[in-house]
C-alpha cells in the first residue's frame, strides 16, 4: 500500500479542505474534547457530501450529529456518539433507531488499536479483556483467538482535526492530544484547520517540537481562526457548553435541527464564532 | 445532620468504597463519581484521580489510548461504568434495548475486565434499568460494587449475584425489591445507608465543588447552584 508523501499544501480556507473530501470517503474524526475541525464539518454540509464513513477516535459527539443530520453519512464506527453533559445525540440516536445509517460499533481501545496497527503496517493486533462483550460476535472482521481479540488495521482515507498552530514548513502543533498524531500516522491524506499560523519550523524548537505533528504527513493545511467552534482549544478558548446545549435541544426534532442548519451553518458567515 | 443533596449523599457513599485504591480513572460524563473521587482524595492525597474527558490540563500526554494502555499494565485500580441496562450477572449495556440507541459501548468492553476494582454506577433505580437479562452484552466483568440512586449492593463472585448492603434515606427495602428487575440476596449486616456527616458536606462544598466545576460545569451549577 503506497501513500502519497506530503508535501503540505495550504489551502485557502476550510471550504477547500471540504472540497478536498470526496464523498464514500473513510473520514476519520476526534472527539469533541480533542480539537475538532468544526468549521471543515459545516463546510462539508454546505458542499452536501454524500455517503460519508465516519471512523470516531474513539468516540464522536457533536460534528457526527450534525454530519449524521444533514444527510452526509452512509455509515458510522465508533465507540460512542455522545454530547457529553448536554446528553445524547439526537440526530444519530434517530438515524440508527430507524435504520437510515450503518453503525459498527467499537470500543475505545479497539480503534486506537486498530489505528496503531496501520501505523506499524500489520493486518491485526492483539488485545485482550474484550472477547466477553457482544461487539465482537457483530465484528467478522475481528478474529477471537482464546482470550485474545485480534482486531483489524483500519486505514482512513482522510484524518481530519483542529491544531492550534501550523507553521511555514506544514508542521501542525496538537500539544497533548496525541491520537491525532496516530490518527495522521493511520491515514492515507490528512487535512487540518489551524488557529494561527507560526513563522519558521517548530521542529527547530526544542519545547514545541513534541506536540508538533510533521509536515510529512499532514496534506493540506487551512486557516480557521476559532475553527473548533462550538468546542474547545485547550488553553485558548472554552467548549460554549450554552451553545450545545442549545443544539442539544434544538436537535431533538428534524425541523429544530432544520433550523439550526439555517442559522448556523447554511447561512454564509452568520457569525459562526461569537467572542 | 444538616441538609445535604441527593448527588453529595451518592458521592460520599462512593467515596466509602475507595479506601486503599491507589489510582482511579473517570471517563465520560461521571461527575457523581468524580465528586466521590475527589472526596476521597481529600482524605488520602496520595490518591490519584484521572479525569479521561478533561478539558484543560489533561493527565494523559499520549491521547486518550493511554488510559488504556495504563489499565492494561494494571496502573488503574478503580474505574466506573453505567449503562442503560445492568443485569443480574453484572453485564452492562451500553448499546441498544427496545429498539433504543444509546451512545455505545466507550471502553467499557476492555475496562470492565481489565481493571480490578470496577464500581457500577447509575443513578436511575428501575425496572428499565436493573434488568433480569441485558439486551446487548457491552461488557461483562466482577464488579466491586453497584451503587443506585436507591441501594448500594456488593457482588458475589463465587454465586455471580448481587448482594443488598444498604438503601439510601428515602428508599426502603420494599421500595428496592419492587424497583428491581434481578434477584439478589439480602446482607446479613443489611441497613440505611449512612447520611453524609456535617464535615463531608462541608468538604464537598468547599473542597470539591470548584474542582468538579472545572470539567462538569453544568452539574456543579445545578448541585452547588454554581
Amino acid at each position: 500500500m503506497s501513500l502519497p508523501s506530503n508535501k503540505t499544501e495550504f489551502l485557502e480556507n476550510p471550504e477547500r479542505i471540504a472540497e478536498s473530501i470526496p464523498d464514500g470517503a473513510l473520514l476519520a474524526l476526534p472527539p469533541d474534547y480533542s480539537l475538532v475541525a468544526m468549521e471543515v464539518v459545516r463546510a462539508l454540509i454546505r458542499r452536501k457530501a454524500k455517503n460519508l464513513r465516519l471512523l470516531g477516535v474513539p468516540i464522536l459527539g457533536l460534528s457526527a450529529d450534525l454530519l449524521i443530520g444533514a444527510g452526509c453519512v452512509a455509515e458510522v464506527e465508533t465507540s460512542a456518539v455522545s454530547l457529553g453533559e448536554a446528553g445524547l445525540a439526537p440526530r444519530f440516536t434517530e438515524a440508527v433507531e430507524k435504520n437510515l445509517i450503518k453503525i459498527k460499533d467499537a470500543t475505545c481501545p479497539a480503534i486506537h488499536s486498530a489505528l496503531q496497527a496501520t501505523e506499524k503496517g500489520v493486518p491485526y493486533i492483539p488485545l485482550r479483556g474484550i472477547s466477553g462483550s457482544d461487539l465482537v460476535k457483530n465484528r467478522n472482521d475481528w478474529k477471537v483467538q482464546d482470550d485474545l481479540v485480534l482486531v483489524a488495521a483500519i486505514q482512513p482515507d482522510i484524518a481530519l482535526f483542529h491544531a492550534r498552530w501550523a507553521d511555514e514548513a506544514g508542521n501542525v502543533w496538537v500539544g497533548r492530544r496525541r491520537e491525532l498524531a496516530t490518527v495522521a500516522h493511520a491515514s492515507r491524506l490528512t487535512f487540518v484547520t489551524f488557529e494561527e499560523k507560526k513563522p519558521g519550523d517548530m521542529l527547530e524548537d526544542e519545547l514545541l517540537a513534541p506536540g508538533v505533528i510533521s509536515s510529512l504527513y499532514v496534506s493540506g493545511v487551512a486557516h480557521a481562526p476559532r475553527g473548533a467552534w462550538p468546542l474547545g482549544v485547550a488553553g485558548v478558548y472554552g467548549v460554549d457548553d450554552t451553545h450545545v446545549t442549545q443544539y442539544a435541544k434544538a436537535a431533538k426534532t428534524a425541523e429544530g435541527f432544520r433550523r439550526y442548519l439555517e442559522e448556523w451553518v447554511l447561512t454564509p458567515r452568520k457569525s459562526f464564532s461569537p467572542a | 445532620m444538616g441538609s445535604y443533596a441527593k448527588e453529595e449523599l451518592l458521592a460520599c457513599v462512593i467515596a466509602r468504597l475507595l479506601g486503599g485504591a491507589r489510582h482511579a480513572a473517570i471517563g465520560a460524563s461521571s461527575p457523581i463519581p468524580a465528586t466521590g473521587a475527589f472526596l476521597h482524595r481529600q482524605a488520602d492525597p496520595a490518591f490519584c484521580v484521572s479525569l479521561q474527558q478533561r478539558r484543560e490540563t489533561n493527565p494523559f500526554t499520549e491521547g486518550s489510548r493511554e488510559l488504556f494502555d495504563l489499565a492494561g499494565q494494571g496502573r488503574i485500580d478503580v474505574f466506573f461504568l453505567g449503562g442503560a441496562q445492568i443485569d443480574g450477572a453484572a453485564n452492562i449495556n451500553l448499546v441498544q434495548a427496545d429498539g433504543k440507541r444509546f451512545p455505545g459501548s466507550f471502553g467499557s468492553a476492555y475496562m470492565y475486565p481489565v481493571v480490578p476494582r470496577v464500581i457500577l454506577f447509575r443513578e436511575e433505580h428501575s425496572l428499565r434499568v436493573l434488568v433480569k437479562k441485558v439486551d446487548f452484552v457491552s461488557a461483562r466483568g466482577n464488579p466491586a460494587a453497584l451503587v443506585t440512586g436507591k441501594a448500594l449492593f456488593s457482588w458475589q463472585r463465587d454465586r455471580r449475584c448481587f448482594r443488598l448492603e444498604s438503601v439510601h434515606p428515602g428508599s426502603s427495602a420494599e421500595d428496592v425489591r419492587t424497583n428491581t428487575g434481578f434477584d439478589y440476596d439480602l446482607s446479613s449486616s443489611f441497613g440505611a445507608t449512612p447520611e453524609p456527616t456535617r464535615e463531608e458536606v462541608r468538604i464537598l462544598r468547599e473542597k470539591v465543588s470548584p474542582q468538579i466545576k472545572r470539567d462538569y460545569p453544568e452539574f456543579a451549577a445545578r448541585v452547588w447552584k454554581g
